[in-house]
Formats: C-alpha cells, sequence, structure tokens
C-alpha cells in the first residue's frame, strides 16, 4: 500500500476533511485542465468579441476599428432610422420568411420519400444529400450561369415556352427570390441528411402496430410520422432560421447586397460597413442586432425544446 | 412489407424527378466544364463536342493548386483542433466530478448563441493585432473550440458504461491514460463523424477566409473560386466550371463516404 | 483475523438522507461474505464505498486494520468484477486481462506468467485473442473474473456478478467463483439480491434492508432463526408463510380460520397481550396421515416440480405454500389433509417485527443431518 496509508488512530474527523478539500481542489485542477483549451480560445474569440463588439458599438473608430469618440447610443438611433438599414433588415425577415419553410418542407418531403426501403434507396440518399459537400462558393458559381441572363439555362427553358427573359439577379423584383431558391438548394443537403436520421430513429413498431389496424399511408404519415419527428423537426427548424440569419457568402459571390440594396442581407450589411466603409461602430451596432435575434432565437429554441424532448 | 407495385412506381417517380432537381445544377456545372467556349457562348444545352481544355486552362492560369493545399492544411488543422479540444471537454463533462461543471456546461451552451458572424469584427482585429493575417494560424485558431461539437461527443461518451472508468480506477488508471487508451478507441466512430463534418464545414468557409487571406500565400480554395469568378466573368464559364467541380469534388467524396455515420451522428448530436 | 471492518459507516446524498444508517460490519480474511437484500437496499453503495468509488460521509472503514476512508480505491489493494462485467471493448481478451497490470508495472515476464496461469485456470486459453463482443455472456464472465483473479488482490469485490446469465448458467458460475475463492484464499465480498445465490455462496450472509443492517450470520442461521419478519420473508424459497395469530381458550387461531390445541411448552415465554405475527416453512406443512392430520384445506393451486409438489392454500387473507417431496396427485378444489404443528411455527412481534421464538423443531432436525 501507498505511504498514505495512516493507521487510524492518527486520523480524526478534520483530518479527514482536509484530505477531502484537497482531493476536491486536485479534481477541480484535473477538470479545468481537460477544459481549458476550449475555455482559453472560446474567451478569446467568442466571449471578449461579444464584449468588445458591444462596446465598439457606443463609439466611433478610426479607419483600423480604433475608438476614437464615445457617441453613446448615436450608432443605434442612426442605424434605426437610415433607409438602407431599415430595407437591410426588411430584407434580412423577407429572405428568411422565404428560406426557411422552404428548406425545412422540402428537406421533409425528401427525407420521407427516402425512407422508404426500396431498392437503390441509397443512391437516392447520397444524391438528396450531396448539396451539403457543394460549398458556398461553388454552388453560388453554378447558379450564376443559370442565372445567366443570356446563356443561363433558366431563361433558355422560359424562352423554349416563348416567355421573356427575366433579370434573375439584376430585377429588383426577383433578385432576392433568386438568391432565396440558390440558398434553399445549397441547405437542403443538411436538413435532409438531419431529417432523415430523425425518421430512421422512429421504432418500426410503431408502425406495425399501424399496420395491423390497417391504417393508411398517409394516415402513418400525419399521426405517427410527423409527431415522432417533432423534435427533430423543431432543431432544423432553429438551426435553419439561425443559419438564414447568418448568410452571407452566396450574397457576396451573387448580388453583393444590390440591385438596389435588395439583397443587402444584415451580415453582407455588417461586412461591408466594416471592411469596406470601415465604419467599425456601425458595423457593430448592426452586429449586435443580429447578436440579439440569435440570442432570441437560440432561447427560443432551448426553452421549447425541452419540452419537445420529453416524446423521445 | 411488400409494397403493391403502384405505390412503388410513385415512389420511384418521384424519388427520380426530385434526384434530377436537386442533382442538376452541379450536373449542368459538371457537364459545362467539359464543353467548348464555342458551345456554351452558343447556348447549347447539349454540347457537340467534349474537351478537357477547362481543366488545364483552370491549373493553368490559376494557383489553383496552391489554394486546394491551403485548404487541405486549414481543414484537416481544424478537423485535428476540433478533435482535440471537444473530445478533451467532453470527456471532462462525462467522467469527471468537480466543482463549477455545471456551471462550466452551462457556459459551453451559451457559446452557441453567439454567432460568429455577429463577433467577426473584433476577432479580425484579434487576429490582424497578433500579426496572424496570412497565415494558416490565423485561418484555423478561432474554429478550434466549438460547443456543437463538444456536445456531440459528450453524447456518445455517455454512452461508455461508467463500470468501464470505475474498473479503470480501481487498476489505478488515471483521467489522461483512460480517455487516450479507452475512451478515444471506444468512441472512433463519433470522432470520424465529428472528424468528418469539420472537415467539410471548414472546407467550405467562406467569410473567415475572405476577410484574413489578403494574397494567395495561404488563401483557400473557395475564396480562390471568388477571384476565378470575378476575373473570368462573362466569357469562360467552362474554366470557372471546372474550377468549382474541382473545389467540390474532395467535399463530395468525403460526404459519400461518410454520408451514414454523418447522417445518424449529426442527428444524435442534434436531438438527444 | 478481521480483514475488513466498518464502523458505524453512513452514506447520505444530497437529495437523500441515510441511504445507509450506521453500519457495523467485520469480514474475516479468506471468508465469503454476502451482502444481500431488495433492489434500492443499499447494498450496492455499501460495495461501492468498500471498493472507494462512493464518498463515506461518516465513520470508518479500516482494511487490514489501516484506515483506508481517503484512499483512492487503487490504493485499497482490491478487485472488483461488475454486472456488466465492464470489459472494454475495443481490447481482447488478453489486453483486457492485462489491462490493469501495465498500469502497475508489473514486469513483462511476470504479466505472461499470471496471465498464462489464469487463462488456464479460467478455461480461456483459446479465446485469449478474440475481442468481448465474440464471446458469450459466460464466457465474458470469466474474462471479468480472470481480470480480478490476474491482479492477485487479496480482495474481491463482486457487484451482482451473475444477474446477466441464464438459470443454468448461473448454478455452474456460482459454484465456479465458489470454488474459486476458496482456492486462492481470497476474502470476497458479494452482493446479490438473489437469496438463492446468497445461501448456497456465502460462509456469512449480511441482510440489508432500507440503509439498515437486519441480520448478520451463516446462511443456516437466517434461514432458522430469522432476526424480523423482513428476513424470514426475504429467505427461502417459496418464502415462509406467514399469518396473524392470537391466543384465545387454550387455542392458537390464525388469520381468523386456522385452530390449533395449545401446545404448552411451545407457548412457553410468548406474552399473549402483544399483536402476534406466525411463520411456518413450506416444507413443515406436512401431509396429514391417519393419525396427525390436524386440518382439511382447499388446495387453491398445484405446481409440480418432479421432485417436489408445491401446493397453495389460502389462509383467510394470505396465501400459504406447502412443499411436499415426492409427486402428489392433488387437484384444484380438491380438500386435502395437513399437518400444522407448534413447534415448527417461528413467533414475531406484529408491532416491531422482531422475533420472539423461533421454531423449535429445527434443533431436532440439525441432530438427525448430523
Amino acid at each position: 500500500m501507498s505511504e498514505a496509508a495512516i493507521h487510524s488512530e492518527e486520523l480524526t474527523a478534520l483530518s479527514f476533511e482536509k484530505i477531502k478539500k484537497k482531493q476536491r481542489i486536485i479534481s477541480f485542477l484535473k477538470g479545468m485542465l481537460f477544459l481549458m483549451p476550449s475555455i482559453v480560445l472560446f474567451s478569446i474569440f467568442l466571449f471578449y468579441p461579444l464584449v468588445r463588439t458591444i462596446y465598439l458599438s457606443f463609439f466611433l473608430t478610426d479607419a483600423s476599428g480604433t475608438p476614437t469618440a464615445f457617441v453613446g447610443l448615436d450608432n443605434f438611433i442612426q442605424m434605426f432610422t437610415s433607409p438602407v438599414f431599415l430595407q437591410s433588415m426588411q430584407s434580412t425577415f423577407l429572405f428568411v420568411h422565404y428560406t426557411v419553410p422552404g428548406t425545412v418542407l422540402i428537406g421533409l418531403f425528401l427525407a420521407v420519400i427516402a425512407n422508404e426501403k426500396l431498392k437503390g434507396i441509397g443512391f437516392f440518399r447520397t444524391i438528396f444529400s450531396s448539396t451539403m459537400g457543394i460549398s458556398v462558393a461553388a454552388g453560388s458559381v453554378f447558379w450564376l450561369f443559370l442565372f445567366n441572363p443570356t446563356m443561363g439555362w433558366l431563361n433558355q427553358i422560359l424562352g423554349f415556352f416563348g416567355m421573356e427573359s427575366i433579370g434573375w439577379l439584376t430585377d429588383p423584383n426577383f433578385a432576392l427570390i433568386s438568391v432565396s431558391v440558390t440558398t434553399i438548394w445549397m441547405n437542403l443537403g443538411f436538413t435532409f441528411l438531419i431529417l432523415l436520421g430523425g425518421l430512421q430513429s422512429i421504432d418500426s413498431y410503431l408502425y406495425e402496430n399501424a399496420d395491423i389496424d390497417g391504417a393508411g399511408y398517409f394516415y402513418k404519415l400525419r399521426r405517427i410520422t410527423i409527431p415522432m419527428l417533432s423534435p427533430t423537426l423543431f432543431f432544423v427548424l432553429t438551426v435553419s432560421l439561425i443559419n438564414a440569419f447568418q448568410t452571407f457568402g452566396q450574397i457576396d459571390m451573387l448580388t453583393r447586397g444590390g440591385p438596389q440594396n435588395e439583397t443587402n442581407l444584415i451580415v453582407y450589411s455588417i461586412y461591408q460597413e466594416a471592411f469596406m466603409n470601415y465604419q467599425y461602430g456601425t458595423a457593430s451596432a448592426q452586429a449586435v442586432v443580429l447578436f440579439v435575434i440569435i440570442l432570441i432565437l437560440t432561447l427560443v429554441q432551448f426553452k421549447l425544446g425541452e419540452r419537445k424532448v420529453h416524446y423521445q | 412489407m411488400n409494397m403493391p407495385l403502384s405505390r412503388k412506381l410513385i415512389f420511384y417517380t418521384l424519388l427520380f424527378v426530385s434526384a434530377l432537381l436537386v442533382f442538376a445544377p452541379a450536373m449542368i456545372a459538371f457537364m459545362m466544364s467539359f464543353m467548348t467556349n464555342q458551345d456554351i457562348m452558343a447556348g447549347n444545352m447539349i454540347p457537340t463536342s467534349l474537351t478537357f481544355d477547362n481543366y488545364l486552362a483552370v491549373f493553368d492560369r490559376f494557383p489553383l493548386l496552391n489554394y486546394l493545399a491551403n485548404s487541405f492544411i486549414v481543414s484537416i488543422v481544424i478537423m485535428i483542433g476540433q478533435l482535440i479540444l471537444c473530445s478533451l471537454a467532453a470527456y471532462a463533462f462525462v467522467f469527471m466530478e468537480f466543482k463549477g461543471r455545471d456551471v462550466l456546461f452551462f457556459i459551453f451552451i451559451a457559446t452557441m448563441m453567439v454567432p460568429f458572424e455577429a463577433s467577426v469584427i473584433p476577432n479580425f482585429q484579434t487576429i490582424r493585432d497578433l500579426g496572424l493575417i496570412d497565415s494558416y494560424a490565423g485561418l484555423s485558431l478561432p474554429y478550434f473550440a466549438m460547443a456543437f461539437g463538444t456536445f456531440l461527443l459528450r453524447q456518445n461518451f455517455k454512452q461508455i458504461p461508467k463500470e468501464l472508468k470505475e474498473a479503470s480506477e480501481i487498476a489505478g488508471i488515471g483521467h489522461f491514460k483512460f480517455y487516450l487508451t479507452v475512451v478515444l478507441p471506444v468512441a472512433k466512430t463519433s470522432l470520424v463523424t465529428l472528424g468528418v463534418y469539420g472537415f467539410l464545414t471548414s472546407w467550405n468557409m467562406y467569410l473567415w477566409p475572405l476577410l484574413s487571406t489578403t494574397n494567395d500565400s495561404v488563401r483557400t480554395v473557395q475564396i480562390g473560386l471568388k477571384q476565378l469568378q470575378s476575373q473570368e466573368q462573362l466569357n469562360e464559364w467552362g474554366v470557372i466550371m471546372a474550377g468549382g467541380i474541382i473545389v467540390v469534388l474532395p467535399t463530395l467524396i468525403l460526404l459519400f463516404l461518410g454520408q451514414k455515420k454523418l447522417q445518424q451522428g449529426l442527428a444524435e448530436g442534434a436531438i438527444k | 483475523m478481521k480483514h475488513v471492518e466498518l464502523i458505524g459507516v453512513s452514506k447520505s446524498f444530497e437529495k437523500q438522507q441515510n441511504v445507509l444508517n450506521e453500519i457495523d460490519l467485520s469480514i474475516e480474511k479468506g471468508e465469503f461474505f454476502v451482502l444481500v437484500g431488495p433492489s434500492g437496499s443499499g447494498k450496492s453503495t455499501l460495495l461501492r464505498m468498500i471498493a472507494g468509488l462512493e464518498d463515506i460521509t461518516g465513520g470508518i472503514l479500516k482494511i487490514s486494520d489501516k484506515t483506508v476512508n481517503h484512499l483512492p480505491p487503487k490504493d485499497r489493494n482490491l478487485s472488483m468484477v461488475f454486472q456488466n462485467y465492464a470489459l472494454y471493448p475495443h481490447l481482447t481478451v488478453e489486453q483486457n486481462i492485462l489491462f490493469g497490470l501495465h498500469v502497475k508495472k508489473t514486469p513483462k515476464k511476470e504479466q505472461q506468467k499470471r496471465l498464462k496461469e489464469t487463462a488456464d485456470m479460467m478455461g480461456l486459453t483459446e479465446l485469449l485473442k478474440r475481442k468481448p463482443k465474440e464471446l458469450s455472456g459466460g464466457q465474458r464472465q470469466r474474462v471479468a473474473l480472470a481480470r480480478s483473479v490476474v491482479s492477485e488482490s487479496p480482495i474481491c469485490l463482486m457487484d451482482e456478478p451473475l444477474s446477466n446469465l441464464d438459470a443454468k448458467l448461473r448454478a455452474h458460475m456460482r459454484i465456479e467463483i465458489r470454488r474459486l475463492q476458496k482456492k486462492l484464499g481470497l476474502t470476497m465480498i458479494y452482493v446479490t439480491h438473489d437469496q438463492v445465490e446468497a445461501m448456497t455462496m456465502g460462509d456469512r450472509i449480511m441482510v440489508l434492508n432500507e440503509g439498515k443492517i437486519q441480520q448478520v450470520g451463516k446462511p443456516i442461521t437466517l434461514y432458522n432463526k430469522p432476526a424480523n419478519l423482513f428476513v424470514a420473508s426475504f429467505i427461502g424459497s417459496p418464502k415462509m408463510n406467514m399469518g396473524k395469530a392470537v391466543f384465545s381458550n387454550q387455542q392458537l387461531i390464525i388469520e381468523d380460520k386456522l385452530h390449533l390445541s395449545l401446545d404448552r411448552a411451545e407457548a412457553a415465554g410468548i406474552p399473549k397481550d402483544k399483536n402476534l405475527n406466525i411463520g411456518i416453512r413450506a416444507e413443515h406443512i406436512f401431509p396429514g396421515t391417519h393419525d396427525n392430520t390436524t386440518h382439511e384445506l382447499e388446495v387453491i393451486n398445484v405446481e409440480q416440480l418432479g421432485n417436489e409438489t408445491l401446493i397453495t392454500f389460502e389462509i383467510g387473507k394470505e396465501l400459504w405454500t406447502a412443499k411436499w417431496l415426492g409427486q402428489w396427485n392433488v387437484h384444484t378444489g380438491d380438500k386435502v389433509a395437513v399437518s400444522i404443528s407448534m413447534k415448527n411455527m417461528s413467533f414475531f412481534d406484529a408491532d416491531s417485527g422482531l422475533l420472539i421464538k423461533p421454531a423449535s423443531a429445527e434443533r431436532e432436525q440439525e441432530v438427525v443431518a448430523i
């Protein structure tokens, strides 16, 4: 036995407490050792930036981002009275409104038809999940061609049916929709994968039981599949929402916020303000708004998600 | 259970049509990367001849190999960094007991509420002030710590019977050895899942490399593609598409290989 | 020689007070000691406290006369076998067995020697290169035992090690474990909820319920002289037949149904003014013969086991079972003659549950057995 073995006579309740305390400190230090790398990096790249962003939002800065003058809430007041920012907020919400239901519904449809036990279903699953492996940049390039006013397939198909060409990315009435379609396509793979995973974790005896009762396909879909999938659907919904608010790449590639700021979504607006116009103060104020939106969405997910988990 | 033929037919039709629509943009791009410029300019949907010239051109005119190498290095560094940090943190949350653990866990949850996009301005300044602009470190460091990955692994580690830990304690095996010799090998599958996910997302990063690279030395392939597209605008679509195809090829292959695991793993981390 | 000693050991969790309450116990070197009790009785917690996997909140734990409350498991010089065996799924049988030895820096040569000996003893030589998932339940169990044996720790703790095996294998492993323990001279502390396991394996048994010791003793003592109603009904299968009893007019009346004429010698020392419970073992409800029939009872169920027959009667609110050797042609609804006598009854105080007087006939039987 080790040197720590001490005869009982020497051990009082007090010394037990001392040893226990020491052991607790040691296990605390060990735990911190495992967590330290993550905590340090989170602090540098997440918590500090968060505080710093809020701090910067009350200042004017020079071109390198050093705060020069405290302006209080001026940045926020200016922002909420600026038609460009309000336009950007409106576009962002419209964009979310177009893409989130679209992605989830189409993803759900694909997941449901790909959940059947048919020959060759693996092939279809692979195809449906493929857009997860296609980067924003590459996906944008693909669609950029489809949207091309003269050579693009979309206008060629319209022309084939004798319809007029559309300026998909240049017409203010269409640009946001075009970007939304591209985004739905890009996010489909991930959504599909998660939903398919959710579908496959539903116990098959539920269906077998319904089969014995003679339930039809749509009855089962409505009464078993959708309710059992609701926690997954909920997760997918929030992730899609948060992703939609953070959209940047396809805007930069497809429209650069144009035409007439129609597609100037909030992250792109932050990017332009900070890294094109070097207005770090106002950009930070916008980032604070983005943070608040995401915060609320995440809180809603945790709050509601807690209740939904009981389905499992 | 056997499906009636009519229903089978309906499903196959739906599957085929959906697959066609979903895959069309990538398929068209793939086709175009082998088409001559004349064909494309003429607006032909079906190529009259196939050529490999676009691929030669894109490698010839652009430091694409350089970009690819950069992307590989950055993605692998991020992947390994995430695997190490997330598995260490997940281990502490599952197998260690100490004061403040639950508070720390809550803090980890809280990090999910801070979008990277909203904190990009100070991060840019930090990396700039550290002199890490145009470096692999600057590209990858902000992504090492990841709450989602920690949760995914924590979920998996929790399925390891706690008796394994207790048996090790009785045998006198310490935390780090248990982590290395038992937990990591046993949770191999979930590590692969997280690795694939980490690689995919890192390879596809856009905003951060755009900000933190100013020249070709460490520029990643996504930003390279943006450059290619903005410079070749209007005329050389075949070359652009060849570039696009090369960019997506590694991730598509990875996705096809790891699809099943990814699907199970992500669903687990997401829901439970 | 005392090997493991507990002095006033208690356990409280934040949410639950006194999971274990003032446990005093000493276990001899080389003894096979069984902790038995229903689930939630605290038996596993007690074992885990001895192992060091659980904090001791009160009292003193000594191993080989040294206080070890504060020592981590590895310094307590013991081995443990878990209910789910706790085999490392990614390691082979050989690696599993040797896993702990690597840590203790046992020389390679010594490791191989012990591995060979243990594998031979446990019949695992052919399986050394396999992974746990390629083994049957019984084989996994043996690997877990081997891991414990190879450590050469003098104390071995087992937590329900047989509960994942089927009945036949369980009976076999009981003998194997018992033989192993004797051969190696291990001090064994064995936790189970199964009283048959406890009775057949233990040198001594401790019955635990709701964190309190009910009785400690040899299996046969627990069976013949259960200290209270809990032990009486917990030990033995089928369980002891119980009933409320009152003395009245030179008669003992059980459950308002059975009337027995008073046996003065047997009734001596039993307070007549207390609420009483009696208990009688199934094998002590004898088939009635011409001479000794005391009651005629209606049969409500019959279980034919081949070598013996279990017959159930309804006595007031209680169901009583009689166990008769051999095969009896009895059917549900029949009236059968039985012989029940006071000398086979144990008397308990119904309020405190404590034993007042054990069945006296046991003593004669013990003599017969010798």
